[in-house]
C-alpha cells in the first residue's frame, strides 16, 4: 500500500504544489504592485482569463511557448490598461470595473474558445523542462524542484527583482509614495496618475504571465474560467504580504501544496474528495486572515481615486 | 472648494438622487439608453466576430425571453431567486459594504432547503415546511457571513476579500455536502433528494410561473422602504456614506456591521430558497448558477435603488432566459450575457463620469 | 546685500490673477509682486484665498484668468514638478511628507524613476544647506516619528535642495508653539540674506508684523492692501498692527473686541472631570489625569498646540472613545459606562471640529443632518418608521431660527459653506436639553461674520447657563470670551490660568512648558 510518505507521493506534491504556486506567485506579485501605488485591483481575474486565453492562442498557432507567454502578458496589459484608463485617470469606482472587467472577460474568453476550439479541445505538447544541473539529482526534490519550464525559475527570480525594485530604486519609493501619500508624491513633482498607471500595468502583465503559464504549462490547453479564482488568491497573498515579495512566494508556495494535494493523492492512488480537497487553500486564506487579519493593514490611499488639489 | 465637486461615481455609494423633472428626466433617459445602445452594437461586434448575426441573435433573446408567452414566464420565475439576491445585495452595498460572497451563501442556502424539505413535508403541513425550510436556509447563509462581518467589523480587515473567500469556501462545501452527505441514495445522478413538484411553493394562476416572483418583489420592496423609510436603514446608509459621523452620531459600528452582513447574506440564502423549494425541487452536484456575482453589476446599475432594481433584474432574466435559448439555437454561449452587461456597466459609468464632468464645467 | 529701499527686479508678478470655484470666486483680479531677499507677507483670513493663490503658484490649480509672469515672462505653471523646476518650492499646511518612508527616502522623491535614489550624496547636500541655518536632521529617522515641527524643517530643507529661488509657507506656524514660531521667523530671516524670496501665508497679523518685509493682504480673494518694505520699516510694531487691522477690517475691527459673559448668581458646577486617563491609540497621544471643572455659565478654556490630546479629550467626554478610568459627572450624575447616546440626552454635547469628515454626511439633505444623533427617537421617528413630514417641519424651523443659508432643506448638506454648515451642527447639538457643550475649533475655516457669530452663540449659551468647554489652539479666540483657561500639552492638563491681564502670556509660557 501506497502511503502519505512515499516517495512518488512527495515528489508528485512538491512538483504539483511549484506547479501551482507559479500562477498564484505571478498574480500575487503583479497585484502587490497596484496596492503598493493605492490601487485595489479587482480587475486582476479578468486580467488573467485574457493571458491564459491569448497565451494558449499564441503557443498554439505559433507553436512556441514563449511566443505564448508573449501574447499572455500583452493580453494581460491591454486589460490593464483599460482599467488604467477608468478606473486611475478618470477615477471611475475601482469595485464596480474591477468585476465588469472579471465578468466580461470570463464571459468573453469563454465566448472565443467556444467557437474556436470547442469541437477540437487542442492540446499544447507537454512543456520543455530545463533541469537545473547537479540540484536535479537530488532524490525526491530534486526533480520536484528542479526539473521546470525555464519560466519557472524566472518567475521565482522576479522576487528578488521585486524586492530589489522596492528597496532600491527610486521607482520603489514612488510606488510607495502613491499608495500612501499621493499628495506628497504629487508636490514632489512625479505624477502620482502615471505612477499608478505603471503599477496597474505591470499587475497586468504579471496576471497575463500567470494566466498563461496555467493554460499553457499547468493545464496544456484553455479551458474556460480556468483560472477560477487564481487572481483572487492573488489579491490576498498580495494583502496578506504587505508589500514584501518573499512573503508572497511563500504564500503561494503553501496555497500551490494545499492544491496540489489533490493530484497528488491520486498519483499515490489515496482517494480524497477533490471538493473537500480544493476548499483547502481557501480555508487556509479565511485561518490567515483570522490569525493576522489586523495586521493585513494597507496602504492609507487604497482605493481611492487621486484629484489633484482635492482634500 | 472642492468637496462638493467630487465625481459622484467614484466615491458616494448612496447618493440620494433629486427628483428629476423634465429636461432632467430627458438628460437621463439620454445618459442612461445612450450607453445601452452602444453596448449593444459593441456586444454585436464580438457576435460578428465569431460569425453570428447580432441581430438574429438580439431578435431571439427578446422573443424567447419576453414575446412568447413561455418564455416570459421563465423569465418571470427566474426572477424570484435573483430579486432575493438583488435585495441582499442593496442592503449591504448601501452600507457601504461590499459583500462579493453572494454565491457561496446562494448555494449552501439551496443545498440546506433542498436538504431540509423532503424531510420537513413528511412532518410538517405543506406551507409550515416549506417555511421551515426556508429559514434554515437563511439562518445558513447568514452564519456563513459571520466571518467576514466579525473581521470587517472588530479587525477591520477588508470584507471584499474575505467574502470571495467564503464564497469560494461555500461552493466547495455545498458540493461536498451534495456529494457525502445529502445525497439522494435513489438515484445514480449526485444529487439531493427531490421535493415533488406538488410539495413546491404553488404557481401563479394558470401558468409556470413561481409564487416565490412574489415573495421576491416583497422582500426587494421591503428592504427599499427599510433602507429608505426606516431609522435603521438611516443607520445602515450612514454607515456606507460616512462610518467616522456614524461613530461621531453615537452609533454602533460594528453591531450594525454583523447586522448588514447577516441580512444581506439571509436575503441571498432566501434566493437560494426560493429557487428549491420553488422551482428547482433539488440540488445537482457541482450546481452553480453563480447568480451572485451576475446580480452585482445589475444592483450597480439600479443605483442600490429597489424599483429600480426590479426592472434590471427583469431585464438580466429575459437576457439569461433567452441567451440560453440562444445557446440551443444560435450555438453562442449563454456567458455571452455576462458580456453584455459588463460592458453596460462600464459604458454606463463613463457615460455617468461624462455627464457629471459636463455638469460641472456647466456650473463653474 | 539687498537694500531694501532698492529691491531687485520680481522673480514672480502675478498680474489680474482671477480663480473661481463653483459658487465663489476664491481670487478675484490678484496682482502681487515676488522678489528676491524679502519675506513677503500674505495676510489673510481663512477664505481670504491665500491657498487658492499658493495652489496657482505650486501649479496644483490653473488661473481662470490673469497671467503669471517669472522672470519677466508670462509663463503658464502646469504642475507640480513645473513649479519645482521653476525654482518654486513650497511647504503646505498640510505636511506632505509620506509617513512610511524615511527622511532621506523623502527627499530622494521625485529623481529620476530608473536610478537608484543618491542617499550619501543626498546627505551630504544636506548638511551642507541645513547646517548654516541651524537645521539638524536626522536623515534615517522614519518621518512618522518626527515632531510636526521637525517635519516642517524636513520639508524646507527639501524645498532648498531643489534649489528654490522662491519659497513659500503656507500657515506654516499653525503647528508650531510660539517658540516654535519664532525660530521660523529668525529661519525665514537667515534664508532672505542669501537671497532667497519667501512667500509666508499666515492669518495672524502679529507674525506678519513680526517677520514681513513686506506685507500683502487679502481679503474674500482680493488683494486689499500692501505694505512696502520702507513704510514697514518707518512704522512701530503697533502703528503697523493698527494699519493692517485697518487693511483687513475697513475699519478698526471692533467686533472682535474682548467680551467675557458675566457669571450667572448659580454658579455651581456642573460638569466635573475627574481624573481621566485615556490610553493611546496608534498616532494620538494618551490623556493622563485630566481633571477639570466647569460651572455654570462658565466657559473653560482648552488652550494648546494642536494634536497635544484636545481632540483625545472631547471625544473621551463624549462617549467617542472610551476612557481607561476617570469620571465624567454632569449635574451630579456620573456619567461611566454612558455611550454616545446616553451622554448626550442627558444634556453633554460635543461639536466636532471636523464637520464634514465626521460631523455630517455630505451627500445626506440638510433636514437629516440635524438630526443625525436622534435617529429612531420620536417625535420624527415613530416606531422607526422615519416621518418625513415632521423632520422635514422642524428642520425649517431650526433653520430659521439658526440663520442656516441653505437652498432648502433637502439640499445635500456638501454643498453649503462651511459656516452654514456648523450653524446646521451648534443647531442639532443645543436643541432639547443642552447642559453642558464641549466646542472643538468651533471657528476653524469660518469667515469673520461667521467667526464672530459663532463666537457671540457660545457667549450666548454661557450667558443661559450652560457650562461651555471651549477647545481652540487659537489663543487670540481663548482670551477673547473664556473665565478661565487651562493648558492641554501631551495628553496632560499643565495649569489653569483666570482670565484677564498678562494671561495671554502666561498661557504661552505653559504652552511651551515654562510654569506660568
Amino acid at each position: 500500500m501506497s502511503g502519505f510518505l512515499s516517495d512518488t507521493f512527495l515528489a508528485a506534491l512538491l512538483f504539483g504544489a511549484v506547479t501551482a504556486a507559479i500562477p498564484l506567485l505571478l498574480a500575487g506579485l503583479g497585484e502587490q504592485m497596484s496596492e503598493k501605488a493605492g490601487v485595489l485591483n479587482i480587475g486582476i481575474e479578468g486580467m488573467m482569463i485574457t493571458g491564459a486565453y491569448l497565451g494558449f492562442v499564441g503557443a498554439y498557432y505559433s507553436e512556441s511557448l514563449w511566443l505564448g507567454f508573449l501574447t499572455g502578458a500583452v493580453g494581460g496589459i491591454a486589460v490593464a490598461a483599460l482599467m488604467a484608463l477608468l478606473c486611475v485617470r478618470i477615477g471611475l469606482n475601482q469595485i464596480v470595473i474591477g468585476i465588469a472587467l472579471t465578468l466580461g472577460l470570463e464571459g468573453l474568453t469563454a465566448i472565443l474558445h467556444h467557437f474556436q476550439f470547442s469541437r477540437s479541445y487542442p492540446r499544447l505538447p507537454a512543456a520543455e523542462v530545463t533541469a537545473i544541473p547537479f540540484l536535479s539529482d537530488i532524490p525526491v526534490l530534486g526533480p520536484a524542484l528542479f526539473r521546470h519550464h525555464l519560466i519557472v525559475y524566472l518567475a521565482v527570480a522576479m522576487v528578488v527583482v521585486m524586492v530589489w525594485v522596492y528597496r532600491r530604486t527610486q521607482l520603489g519609493l514612488n510606488l510607495q509614495a502613491a499608495g500612501d501619500k499621493p499628495a506628497a508624491l504629487d508636490v514632489a513633482g512625479i505624477d502620482v496618475i502615471r505612477t499608478r498607471t505603471v503599477a496597474v500595468l505591470f499587475t497586468g502583465g504579471m496576471a497575463g504571465l500567470g494566466g498563461a503559464y496555467l493554460a499553457n504549462v499547468g493545464a496544456g490547453l484553455f479551458i474556460p474560467f480556468i483560472t477560477n479564482g487564481a487572481g483572487f488568491l492573488g489579491i490576498v497573498l498580495a494583502m496578506l504580504a504587505r508589500g514584501r515579495p518573499l512573503w508572497v512566494l511563500i504564500g503561494a508556495l503553501i496555497f500551490g501544496a494545499s492544491l496540489s494535494l489533490t493530484t497528488a493523492a491520486q498519483v499515490a492512488g489515496i482517494n480524497i474528495p477533490t471538493d473537500l480537497i480544493q476548499m483547502l487553500p481557501f480555508l487556509a486564506v479565511m485561518a490567515m486572515l483570522v490569525l493576522f487579519g489586523r495586521r493585513a493593514s494597507l496602504p492609507a490611499a487604497l482605493g481611492i481615486p487621486y484629484e489633484r488639489g482635492a482634500r | 472648494m472642492t468637496d462638493n465637486t467630487s465625481p459622484a461615481t467614484s466615491r458616494a455609494v448612496d447618493v440620494v438622487a433629486a427628483e428629476p423633472v423634465g429636461r432632467e428626466i430627458g438628460r437621463r433617459l439620454l445618459i442612461t439608453l445612450g450607453p445601452i445602445l452602444i453596448s449593444l452594437v459593441l456586444a454585436g461586434g464580438v457576435l460578428v466576430a465569431v460569425g453570428v448575426d447580432p441581430l438574429a441573435y438580439y431578435g431571439l433573446v427578446v422573443e424567447r425571453g419576453l414575446l412568447s408567452p413561455l418564455g416570459l414566464q421563465q423569465t418571470l420565475t427566474r426572477m424570484a431567486p435573483l430579486l432575493f439576491i438583488a435585495a441582499g445585495l442593496i442592503v449591504a452595498f448601501r452600507a457601504g459594504m461590499w459583500n462579493l460572497g453572494g454565491d457561496g451563501q446562494f448555494l449552501l442556502g439551496a443545498v440546506s432547503a433542498a436538504a431540509s424539505a423532503p424531510f420537513l413535508v413528511q412532518a410538517l403541513p405543506g406551507w409550515l415546511a416549506l417555511f421551515a425550510a426556508f429559514l434554515i436556509a437563511t439562518a445558513v447563509a447568514m452564519v456563513w457571513s459571520l466571518v467576514p462581518a466579525l473581521l470587517r467589523a472588530y479587525q477591520g480587515v477588508n470584507e471584499i476579500i474575505t467574502t470571495l473567500m467564503m464564497s469560494f469556501l461555500g461552493v466547495s462545501l455545498a458540493n461536498v455536502l451534495v456529494k457525502l452527505v445529502f445525497l439522494d441514495p435513489g438515484t445514480t445522478v449526485p444529487q439531493t433528494r427531490t421535493l415533488a413538484v406538488a410539495d413546491r411553493l404553488p404557481r401563479l394562476f394558470e401558468t409556470t410561473i413561481t409564487s416565490g416572483l412574489v415573495f421576491g418583489l416583497v422582500a426587494i420592496v421591503v428592504v427599499h422602504l427599510m433602507m429608505t423609510r426606516t431609522a435603521f436603514g438611516l443607520r445602515l446608509r450612514i454607515v456606507g456614506a460616512n462610518p467616522r459621523a456614524a461613530v461621531h452620531a453615537g452609533l454602533d459600528v460594528p453591531l450594525l456591521t454583523v447586522a448588514v452582513f447577516a441580512i444581506s447574506a439571509g436575503l441571498v440564502g432566501m434566493g437560494g430558497a426560493i429557487d428549491i423549494i420553488g422551482i428547482q425541487g433539488n440540488v445537482r452536484a457541482d450546481w452553480n448558477p453563480a447568480y451572485g456575482l451576475a446580480v452585482i453589476p445589475v444592483v450597480f446599475l439600479a443605483r442600490m435603488n429597489g424599483f429600480a432594481a426590479i426592472g434590471f433584474v427583469f431585464l438580466l432574466s429575459v437576457l439569461s432566459i433567452g441567451g440560453e435559448s440562444a445557446a440551443r439555437r444560435l450555438g453562442v454561449p449563454q456567458h455571452f450575457t455576462l458580456v453584455l452587461i459588463s460592458i453596460v456597466l462600464i459604458t454606463l459609468a463613463i457615460a455617468e463620469y461624462l455627464d457629471n464632468r459636463l455638469n460641472q464645467a456647466r456650473r463653474a | 546685500m539687498l537694500q531694501p529701499q532698492q529691491p531687485a527686479p520680481p522673480i514672480i508678478v502675478l498680474e489680474g490673477v482671477t480663480k473661481r470655484f463653483p459658487g465663489i470666486v476664491a481670487n478675484d483680479r490678484v496682482d502681487l509682486a515676488i522678489r528676491a531677499g524679502e519675506v513677503h507677507v500674505l495676510l489673510g483670513e481663512n477664505g481670504a484665498g491665500k491657498s487658492t493663490l499658493i495652489g496657482m503658484l505650486s501649479g496644483l490649480q490653473q488661473p481662470d484668468g490673469g497671467r503669471i509672469l517669472i522672470d519677466g515672462k508670462e509663463i503658464a505653471i502646469r504642475s507640480p514638478s513645473h513649479a519645482l523646476s521653476l525654482g518654486i518650492g513650497t511647504v503646505f499646511q498640510h505636511n506632505m511628507l509620506v509617513p512610511t518612508l524615511t527622511v532621506a527616502e523623502n527627499l530622494a522623491l521625485g529623481g529620476p524613476w530608473w536610478q537608484r535614489p543618491k542617499i550619501a550624496e543626498l546627505s551630504v547636500r544636506v548638511a551642507e544647506i541645513a547646517r548654516p541655518l541651524g537645521i539638524e536632521i536626522n536623515l534615517s529617522a522614519q518621518v512618522s516619528e518626527l515632531s510636526l515641527g521637525e517635519q516642517q524643517q524636513v520639508e524646507i530643507v527639501r524645498a532648498l535642495l531643489r534649489d528654490s529661488r522662491v519659497l513659500i509657507l503656507d500657515e506654516a506656524t499653525s503647528m508650531l508653539t510660539p517658540q516654535g514660531a519664532a525660530e521660523l521667523g529668525a529661519l525665514m530671516r537667515r534664508l532672505v540674506e542669501r537671497g532667497l524670496a519667501v512667500v509666508f501665508i499666515t492669518h495672524k497679523l502679529g507674525e506678519a508684523a513680526d517677520f514681513g518685509d513686506r506685507v500683502s493682504v487679502l481679503k474674500l480673494g482680493r488683494k486689499v492692501g500692501d505694505i512696502a518694505p520702507e513704510r514697514l520699516g518707518a512704522l512701530g510694531r503697533e502703528a503697523l498692527v493698527d494699519e493692517i487691522v485697518t487693511l483687513m477690517f475697513g475699519r478698526q475691527a471692533d467686533g472682535d473686541a474682548v467680551s467675557i459673559p458675566p457669571r450667572a448668581a448659580n454658579d455651581d458646577t456642573l460638569l466635573e472631570v475627574r481624573d481621566l486617563n485615556v490610553a493611546s491609540v496608534s498616532d494620538a497621544p494618551a490623556l493622563e489625569a485630566i481633571s477639570f471643572k466647569v460651572g455654570r455659565g462658565e466657559i473653560l478654556g482648552i488652550a494648546g498646540i494642536d494634536g497635544n490630546g484636545q481632540k483625545q479629550l472631547a471625544e473621551a467626554l463624549a462617549g467617542q472613545l472610551s476612557a481607561s478610568s476617570g469620571s465624567v459627572i454632569l449635574a451630579g450624575e456620573r456619567f461611566d459606562g454612558l455611550d454616545v447616546g446616553g451622554r448626550r440626552r442627558k444634556g453633554l454635547r460635543y461639536l466636532t471640529d471636523d464637520r464634514l469628515g465626521e460631523g455630517t454626511v455630505g451627500t445626506f439633505p440638510v433636514s437629516i443632518n440635524y438630526f443625525l444623533k436622534q435617529i429612531g427617537d420620536p417625535p420624527l421617528w415613530r416606531s422607526g418608521m422615519e416621518r418625513t413630514r415632521e423632520i422635514e417641519g422642524r428642520a425649517r424651523e431650526l433653520t430659521r431660527q439658526f440663520d442656516v443659508r441653505t437652498p432648502g432643506v433637502a439640499t445635500p448638506i456638501g454643498r453649503l459653506s462651511g459656516g452654514n454648515i456648523q450653524k446646521v451642527l451648534i443647531a442639532r447639538e443645543l436643541a432639547d436639553g443642552a447642559q453642558a457643550v464641549i466646542f472643538n475649533k468651533p471657528t476653524y475655516g469660518l469667515d469673520l461674520a461667521n467667526t464672530l457669530a459663532t463666537r457671540q452663540r457660545i457667549r450666548d449659551i454661557a450667558g443661559q447657563g450652560l457650562a461651555v468647554l471651549l477647545i481652540s489652539t487659537d489663543l487670540e479666540e481663548l482670551l477673547s470670551m473664556c473665565h478661565r483657561i487651562a493648558v492641554i500639552s501631551q495628553g496632560r492638563i499643565v495649569g489653569t490660568v483666570e482670565n484677564g491681564e498678562g494671561a495671554g502670556e502666561r498661557v504661552g509660557r505653559l504652552m511651551i512648558g515654562l510654569a506660568a
